[in-house]
């Protein structure tokens, strides 16, 4: 869980990890590789599902067959995947006139179909209402199951204690400290962070 | 996939030119000539005869005498058709064309608005006409597009010792257009005009416009016709462009030209060797 | 001063019958040249339609992997030439013509071609006239929906190449209507072929260059119809393309 007020530089973060940044000075390394094999093993999400104008099913084959697999292969597994995030009654919808609920799912989906060994997510519930955003925490919680590291971003306290496992808390964009969830709220090591539980510090 | 998409389109656009070579090289022939043989409808009566005869195609492209003149010099066409005889016998000279020869004429009439406010209506004397036409600054709509009838007209104000220049702007108006948009400009604004008889006869926006001299000598109009020169352009068809210049001057043709009437009045006076 | 009340009404409503009169005759002549099967006509509206639809070909091939590329792609002078792009869109015809029949004539340095006045001059002209057109177009369609993609189909793992041939296929309804402003803009252009087609009757005579011509022969009834069934034809088109756009919508959202 990435926490942080706006402008403490939370997505750029998750850009620079996730190679779509470039980083100015200094390196990003994984494992000891260099960025650009690495990504193919990451996923992410944004904070609006971004749809191609096809159906649903089509929309997370897309991402398969990017990865290189064959049709039949991305087909089934797709539909795998539609079924677990319990999209597959809507596999042949167009995608871009589903709801926004159900077209976060559908990036969960196709993210998750790619089978990464960390998935990226940038407030993925924040233009989402109470319900969606309650599906949506149960498809990351079975996506972090199945044994991919989850990285996301947050302006929901509540939600960073339901879901997280370890807080990293940025301002003014540096990482400020990194704690695991529990002793975050109770015992926040920087003073900026406890100002920010507090709600005092909504900004950088 | 779009490189797929774009090699079969080239492969497509290559298959239309190869049958654009293929169509070629069925007989034919490009004329350049005037838009007042193509206007009059002249080409539509007798290249079909000419055809049935000899199967070969007459492709007309009609422009100013001044064009045809000139895209048969840079040998865009096989065969040049055109009626300003000063400068075909110029360019013949310098070896642009060869083989001129006269096929026939016209004449020129010279159209006014019924009001008449030059008092020209019913005159014969073409030169004294122009002369009253400057003086009464009527309006006059002149092609001014270096064609044949262009240099005609210019031609006979030379004659009249009236310098149209002066006029420009005022009563002198210079459409730079083919002969049918200048009488359409005439009729629009009620203005004289010189037009050669083929080409009002078969125009059908007369309005106001009606005939106010003919039958002077001066307005004798000759059509020649010539091949493009083959040494200049070892392209051109000369066989076939030859065929239909003997054709033109035979018998034949000269037949045909004569029977091409509008209205049982006859256009064109076919007068090659005479 | 009554009297000239009258007259002047008498004039203008005798003007406002010679309209309607012409009006009225080349909705006649154009009905007479639908309905009696002109051969002659359908010969020039088949070769208008080949024209205008080879050259929108031809400019699409070029023009859309042109646009996309530099929709996609950043180097220096990239502004410029975006610029310079959209200016060419406002190319004037006459001078297209003039400069293709410069390059065609026998004098000139595609002379051996020996292609000036046959239909494949005219499907050039229109072609280089409406290039400019769709590559400008298309660019700007594709940057905006690049900007909208971008980084989801970069973190998907989409190549430069892969990921503008997506964005070309995700935004094919609104180039379709690039594709068609395009065709419309070749169907409506007469300066261009008039020059480098010659107008010849039976092999590069088109619909505007056969009003042009009529026209000139002061057949202005017949002119005005053989317009009224050009613009018809251009409307079939374009609401032909309105209905796969309304169905595809449907289907794709």
């Amino acid at each position: 869980m990435i926490l942080g007020p706006n402008g403490a530089g939370k997505s750029v973060l998750m850009r620079l990890c996730h190679g779509l940044l470039t980083p100015v000075a200094g390196r990003i390394v994984w494992h000891g590789a260099r960025n650009g094999d690495v990504r193919r093993h990451q996923a992410m999400v944004f904070q609006r599902p971004v749809m191609l104008r096809r159906s649903a099913l089509e929309n997370v084959i897309y991402g398969l067959k990017l990865a290189g697999k064959s049709r039949e292969e991305c087909r089934l597994r797709a539909l795998d995947v539609l079924e677990v995030v319990g999209l597959a009654q809507h596999a042949y919808r167009p995608a871009r006139v589903m709801s926004g609920g159900e077209q976060q799912r559908l990036a969960l989906a196709r993210a998750w179909a790619l089978g990464p060994d960390v998935l990226f997510l940038d407030e993925p519930t924040a233009n989402l209402d109470p319900s969606a955003t309650q599906d949506i925490e149960r498809i990351i919680n079975a996506i972090h199951a199945s044994g991919t590291k989850i990285i996301m971003t947050t302006h929901n306290l509540g939600q960073a204690r339901r879901l997280g496992d370890e807080i990293l808390f940025m301002s003014k964009g540096r990482l400020m400290e990194q704690t695991p969830v529990d002793r975050f709220f109770g015992e926040p090591v920087s003073s900026e962070a406890a100002a920010f539980i507090k709600g005092e510090m909504p900004w950088d | 996939m779009g490189l797929i998409r774009t090699a079969a389109l080239a492969l497509a656009m290559a298959g239309v030119m190869q049958a654009a070579t293929a169509l070629a090289q069925q007989k034919s022939i490009t004329v350049a000539s005037t838009t007042s043989t193509e206007n009059s409808g002249l080409f539509k009566h007798i290249l079909p005869i000419f055809k049935a005869k000899y199967g070969i195609d007459v492709r007309v492209v009609a422009q100013g005498t001044g064009q045809a003149l000139d895209t048969g010099r840079r040998g865009d066409a096989d065969v040049v058709f055109v009626h300003d005889k000063e400068k075909e016998q110029v360019l013949v000279k310098e070896g642009a064309f060869v083989n001129r020869h006269d096929v026939m004429y016209n004449d020129f009439i010279v159209v006014g608005p019924k009001t008449d406010p030059a008092r020209v209506g019913g005159s014969k004397d073409v030169i004294g006409s122009f002369r009253k036409i400057a003086a009464a600054r009527a309006a006059f709509a002149s092609r001014g597009d270096k064609s044949g009838t262009h240099a005609a007209e210019l031609r006979l104000w030379k004659a009249a010792g009236v310098d149209p220049a002066t006029g420009k702007g005022s009563w002198y108006r210079e459409t730079g257009s083919g002969m049918g948009a200048t009488l359409n400009t005439a009729a629009g604004m009620g203005a004289y005009a010189l037009t050669d008889r083929g080409t009002w006869l078969s125009f059908k926006n007369k309005a106001t416009l009606t005939i106010s001299v003919e039958g002077d000598q001066r307005l004798f109009n000759q059509y020649g016709v010539m091949l493009v020169n083959p040494a200049k352009h070892a392209h051109v068809k000369k066989d076939l462009g030859q065929a239909f210049i003997d054709w033109l001057i035979s018998a034949d043709g000269q037949k045909a030209i004569a029977d091409y009437k509008i209205n049982g009045e006859q256009l064109f006076f076919p007068n090659a060797g005479k | 001063m009554d009297l000239n009340i009258i007259t002047e009404n008498w004039l203008f409503l005798y003007y406002v019958e010679i309209c309607m009169t012409s009006f009225g005759d080349a909705f006649a002549a154009a009905w007479a040249l639908i309905a009696g099967f002109d051969g002659e006509l359908a010969d020039i509206v088949l070769l208008s339609l080949k024209v205008s639809l080879s050259a929108v070909v031809l400019a699409t091939a070029i023009g859309l992997p042109l646009g996309a590329a530099i929709a996609v792609e950043r180097f220096p002078g990239r502004q410029v030439l975006i610029v310079i792009l959209n200016a060419l869109m406002g190319l004037p015809p006459v001078v297209v013509g003039l400069l293709v029949y410069l390059l065609l004539s026998r004098a000139g340095p595609l002379g051996t071609l020996g292609i000036l006045f046959t239909p494949q001059a005219m499907v050039i002209a229109q072609a280089v006239l409406i290039t400019p057109i769709i590559a400008a177009l298309s660019r700007q369609t594709i940057e905006d929906a690049w900007r909208e993609y971008d980084e989801q189909l970069r973190s998907l793992g989409a190549r430069r190449l892969s990921a503008a041939m997506t964005l070309i296929w995700d935004t094919r309804f609104s180039l379709l209507t690039i594709v068609l402003a395009g065709f419309g803009r070749a169907a409506a252009e007469v300066g261009a072929v008039m020059i480098v087609g010659g107008n010849i009757d039976g092999v590069t005579r088109v619909m505007t260059t056969a009003i042009a011509l009529e026209t000139s022969k002061g057949d202005l009834p017949l002119a005005l119809g053989l317009g009224i069934v050009l613009i018809g034809l251009v409307m079939l088109l374009n609401a032909l393309a309105a209905v796969i756009r309304e169905m595809a919508q449907r289907k794709y959202g």
